[in-house]
């Protein structure tokens, strides 16, 4: 399907078009956007955990200004259910009704001409309230006797999922196994930009109109039509550029709901941003795993079987859509990784605590699983005395078992996972290492590798009952009377270069340069319906649409053209922009082609398709249950036995991502995963005392990976296609989050040995290290 | 967050600035510091008096062997050089890995000390390099020792009428030898041990461990640490009430760092 013949489609590292906006400051996001007669919104926010609220006493002279739950009627609760059996469904209004259940949750929404006069009113409102026992740990959550956050459930606990392979027998049998218990912080994703909310009510349109920093804007539409009370033609969303979504941007807003409410009530628009301390105090939300994980091994290091008894910590509520069971129950599922796993028993459990919802954050599940499955992996190999690497080349899936089924039920669609492996052992050097180990340095090198599930669709996501499935994935395309090609999609692009990788596409396919084509997203009046930009789904998914989309023109252009060039529509070929006769150089532009369409119709043939140059097309792959990327990663670290401070002095990552729409934007992907992986592994925490008051309220407290931090990691690809997608490419958004944590952490281990210390729990601080260092010099 | 509101003054007189932080206003200077407290509200003065407009404020004048340094010399001017000699070196380096450059841009040598964060670089600095503190108030200038300056968290030997006019240093010979260690979880981080070791020849070595919970600790003679840095540094860090395991350990090595960058 290649219309390109000068370098500019699928493959080439073209420039991303939509820099230009932002490297010279004219992206626009939310808090970029005023309105006319516009108020600004401060919340009132719950300072405890949990408590039962009596009431707010608003300040005199502003009762008008300041809303409860009672003032704005009519609001629905936010419920993100489940199909799957057990799932307790929690009600979560979009203010608080007679229960908080978390620090920053939302009170009442006070209104001003500046967010500063209306923090005043925050601050002069007075709160009556019964504070009740908070359940931060999750661990104690469940035990008999705890308080109950959500009191008509029999159980702090939004669902519980168990396989029961029989792996009783494993003792007897296997030539080593260890346990591990391991543990990952809870975090806080903190995009460059926060949350942002503009309502206004459109009288004219009956239709209210939520500027909103989303990834997902089809989404969102639903959701709030259903908790205002609307039908889905009255609510339009525009999600304008967004300044970093990683999951966090992916989920319904109380705040939209109120903004909206809001604006509809005072007729004036209506605005909320969302400010560094709401997002790290009242936003903290992912991550938080506790794993007690056993696995068995043969003597070569083979696999026997690994059971796993898992924890989530889910929060108050359930998140709409994505709901507070994606990490737990996923677990499972995810645990086998790229490997042959024989057998595997696990119980997972996602406790509802006194903390704000979780979110699925790049990785979702995958980075905390992949951590423990690859920690434990490392000290399979110690105790078999053999090597990290040779442990995974036991138990790596085959590239002659492709495509793979594993024990859960997921099929790998295609690649050599041991090539990866060896191209990572082969880059990073292992002997100086292994010298300056024997020479007393405390040194080591570690390696993780994982595949990611990708562009999942229907298949897969029917079956969690979750408020959206996805399904065919729509792009309009539509060609412009002097040529330009819009192409429409309802995914979002924040910070992926899908401006450009779609451009790419469609110049791939109908020639037309990428930059006579302006890919329009971000707003659900303009875009056919989409679940939108999370998954790791929009390479493929809105790759793929657009792709038959633009097939589906270049037909309907070749027959005009064809007609223009007084020739059958069999003589010609559309390529490089041009309708083109097989058997000569005569040719006619598609530019000239579209202008035939929409002001010379004089000159079109009787035969022409009435449906002119504007397309939509859906597309789905088959079979939909997702790509799967894969990658090694392989780090080398040096760990300071003073201070416990670890330094990453070597990253090797060999990634397949199938084919790669545009290799530049690739590795700008897998980069971007780096520094968040290795915040995960080594700064990012938001802990929380046992009052439930979350504790790193300033990025001074939560520390988030700079530039300095992130090692000049080398990158190298391989390029598997994916058989089952468009041009053979697979998601690969999230894998650069995915490896990191156990890769550092098994490097860490690996400097430890000596010493024979062990690092256990994420991130691996500088106390931490430190605390492992001593604990084994007592 | 937004800060709550309050008056703006800018005073153009030393006299006129001591008489607004004597009814109460709050002194700003580069507000790097005071700054993320009003906007997280946990400072709400009624006024803040800008500094930045006084005579005299910023700069470096040398006389009498003693360099007097203005409280508003930004971080950044000392990292270009604005003190001259070996003590201008010394100083440089430190103000380099303050936090990051637009921090230092805006973020004053008087400022940092007279805010007295225990994990701010001038307070475990200064006290090493020894000199005064002019502070200004009523009755017009009062020396204050460096080394005593700071008295705990955000606490100073400041009256509370009283502002940080400029700190003098001595000028330092070619030979004078410095050691500077300090423990950052990443670049630009408030650090979680500090060392400093001045050594200047045919004078008694000096030491400091900061970014402790409190005041500095200074080592008025510290040529037991220079002889014994092990453990010298261990005895010291053994004598500060309060420290978890891991910060003893860090705040021990910072020492020895320390000595070993003076040798």
């Amino acid at each position: 399907m290649t219309a390109s013949s000068d370098g500019l489609g699928v493959g080439a590292s073209l420039r991303r078009k939509e820099d230009a906006r932002f490297l010279h400051g004219q992206g626009r996001f939310v808090g970029d956007i005023t309105r006319p007669g516009m108020l600004e919104v401060a919340f009132l926010r719950s300072p405890v955990a949990h408590a039962r609220l009596r009431g707010v006493t608003k300040p005199a002279g502003a009762e008008k200004r300041v809303f409860t739950l009672d003032d704005l009627p009519g609001m629905g609760t936010i419920r993100a259910n489940s199909a799957l059996p057990g799932f307790r469904v929690s009600e979560q209004p979009a203010l608080a009704k007679d229960k908080l259940r978390h620090v920053g949750e939302l009170i009442a929404a006070c209104v001003a001409e500046s967010r500063a006069a209306a923090e005043d009113l925050a601050a002069g409102c007075e709160l009556d309230y019964e504070t009740l026992p908070a359940i931060s740990d999750m661990r104690t959550a469940t035990a008999p006797g705890a308080a109950l956050l959500h009191e008509h459930w029999s159980m702090n606990a939004f669902l519980e999922t168990r396989r029961d392979d029989d792996v009783s027998g494993l003792d007897a049998i296997a030539a080593a196994k260890v346990t591990r218990t391991l543990k990952t912080s809870r975090q806080s994703m903190a995009p460059l930009e926060g949350r942002g909310v503009l309502a206004e009510w459109d009288p004219r349109l009956e239709q209210m109109i939520v500027t909103t920093s989303t990834q997902m804007p089809h989404v969102t539409k639903s959701g709030l039509a259903d908790c205002l009370g609307l039908d889905e033609g009255q609510v339009r969303i525009v999600s304008p550029d967004v300044g970093g979504g990683f999951g966090y941007k992916g989920i319904l807003l109380p705040e939209e709901i109120v903004c909206a409410t809001l604006a509809r009530k005072l007729g004036r628009p209506v605005r909320w941003l969302e400010d560094r301390f709401e997002q790290l105090s009242a936003s903290a939300n992912c991550r938080e795993h506790h794993y007690v994980l056993t696995a068995w091994a043969a003597k070569d290091g083979k696999l026997l079987g690994v059971e796993c008894e898992a924890i989530v910590d889910a929060g108050a509520y359930s998140s709409y859509p994505f709901g507070a069971c994606l990490e737990a129950a996923q677990v499972g599922s995810i645990l086998p990784g790229p490997y042959v796993l024989p057998l595997l028993r696990c119980h997972t459990v996602s406790a509802c605590t006194n903390k704000p919802p979780i979110l699925p954050y790049r990785g979702v599940a995958r980075t905390g699983v992949c951590y423990a499955m690859e920690t434990t992996l490392d000290a399979l190999a110690r105790k078999l005395k053999i090597t990290p690497q040779a442990i995974r080349f036991a138990n790596l899936v085959p590239p002659e078992a492709m495509p793979y089924r594993n024990l859960v039920g997921k099929v790998f669609d295609s690649g050599d996972y041991p090539e990866s492996l060896r191209r990572a052992e082969k880059a990073i050097d292992i002997a100086s290492v292994r010298k300056r180990q024997a020479a007393g340095e405390t040194v080591g090198v570690g390696f993780a590798t994982f595949c990611e599930q990708g562009a999942h669709g229907t298949s897969v996501y029917h079956a969690w009952g979750i408020p959206f499935v996805p399904g065919y994935e729509q792009s309009s395309v539509r060609l412009t009377p002097d040529g330009v090609l819009e192409v429409r999609v309802g995914v979002h692009n924040h910070g992926q270069g899908m401006e450009t990788t779609l451009s790419q596409v469609a110049h791939e396919v109908l020639g037309i340069h990428p930059d006579r084509v302006r890919v329009v997203h971000g707003d659900t009046a303009l875009t056919p319906y989409s679940t939108g930009t999370w998954g790791s789904r929009a390479g493929v998914m809105a790759g793929g649409a657009v792709a038959e989309a633009c097939r589906q023109l270049s037909v309907r252009v070749a027959a005009i053209g064809a007609a223009l060039l007084q020739v059958a529509k069999d003589d010609v070929v559309v390529e490089d922009g041009k309708v083109r006769r097989k058997d000569g150089d005569s040719s006619v532009s598609i530019a000239d082609v579209a202008r035939t369409w929409y002001r010379a119709p004089q000159n079109l043939p009787p035969d022409v398709d009435k449906g002119g140059l504007e397309i939509t097309a859906g597309y789905r792959p088959d079979p939909d249950t997702g790509t799967h990327s894969y990658a090694a990663h392989a780090v080398v670290a040096r760990v300071d036995t003073d201070t416990g401070e670890v330094v990453l002095e070597d990253y090797v990552i060999v990634e397949d991502g199938g084919k790669l729409l545009n290799p530049m934007i690739v590795d700008g992907q897998v980069l971007g995963g780096l520094a968040q992986g290795i915040g995960t592994a080594l700064y990012e925490e938001m802990p929380y005392d046992a009052d439930g008051q979350p504790l790193a309220a300033t990025l001074a407290d939560y520390l988030l990976p700079g530039s300095t931090d992130v090692p000049d990691v080398r990158l190298e690809h391989m390029e598997t296609l994916s058989p089952w997608t468009t041009f053979g490419q697979k998601g690969i958004g999230e894998s650069g989050a995915i490896g990191p944590p156990g890769a550092i952490v098994n490097a860490i281990n690996d400097a430890l040995a000596r010493i024979g210390a062990e690092v256990m729990d994420l991130p691996a601080t500088p106390e931490r290290v430190l605390a492992a260092i001593h604990a084994c010099r007592k | 967050m937004k800060p709550a509101a309050f008056d703006y003054a800018r005073p153009k007189e030393w006299s006129e600035a001591v008489k607004l932080v004597g009814a109460g206003a709050r002194a700003g200077a580069g507000t790097q510091s005071l700054g993320p407290l009003l906007n997280l509200r946990l400072s709400q003065p009624s006024t803040i008096a800008d500094l930045r407009h006084l005579p005299n404020y910023a700069g470096v004048i040398v006389a009498g062997g003693v360099l007097r340094i203005g409280a508003g010399t930004t971080h950044a001017a000392i990292e270009d050089g604005a003190v001259p000699g070996r003590i201008g070196e010394i100083m440089a380096a430190v103000a380099r890995r303050i936090a990051y450059r637009p921090v230092r841009n805006r973020g004053t040598i008087g400022g940092s000390l007279a805010h007295a964060d225990p994990a701010a670089d001038w307070v475990a600095v200064l006290p090493a390099l020894g000199g005064t503190a002019i502070a200004f108030g009523p009755n017009g200038e009062r020396r204050l020792p460096l080394t005593g300056f700071v008295l705990g968290i955000f606490e100073t030997a400041l009256a509370p009428d009283e502002l940080l006019r400029a700190v003098e240093v001595p000028v330092l010979p070619a030979t004078a030898k410095w050691g500077h260690w300090k423990f950052c979880r990443k670049v630009g981080e408030f650090s979680k041990a500090t060392a400093c070791v001045l050594s200047v020849p045919g004078a008694k070595p000096r030491a400091v461990l900061a970014a402790l919970d409190g005041p500095p600790l200074v080592i008025e003679d510290a040529s037991a640490l220079l002889a014994d840095p092990v453990r010298e540094a261990s005895r010291v860090v053994a004598t500060v009430e309060g420290l978890s395991p891991w910060r003893r350990s860090v705040a021990e090595t910072a020492l020895r760092h320390a000595v070993e960058g003076a040798a």
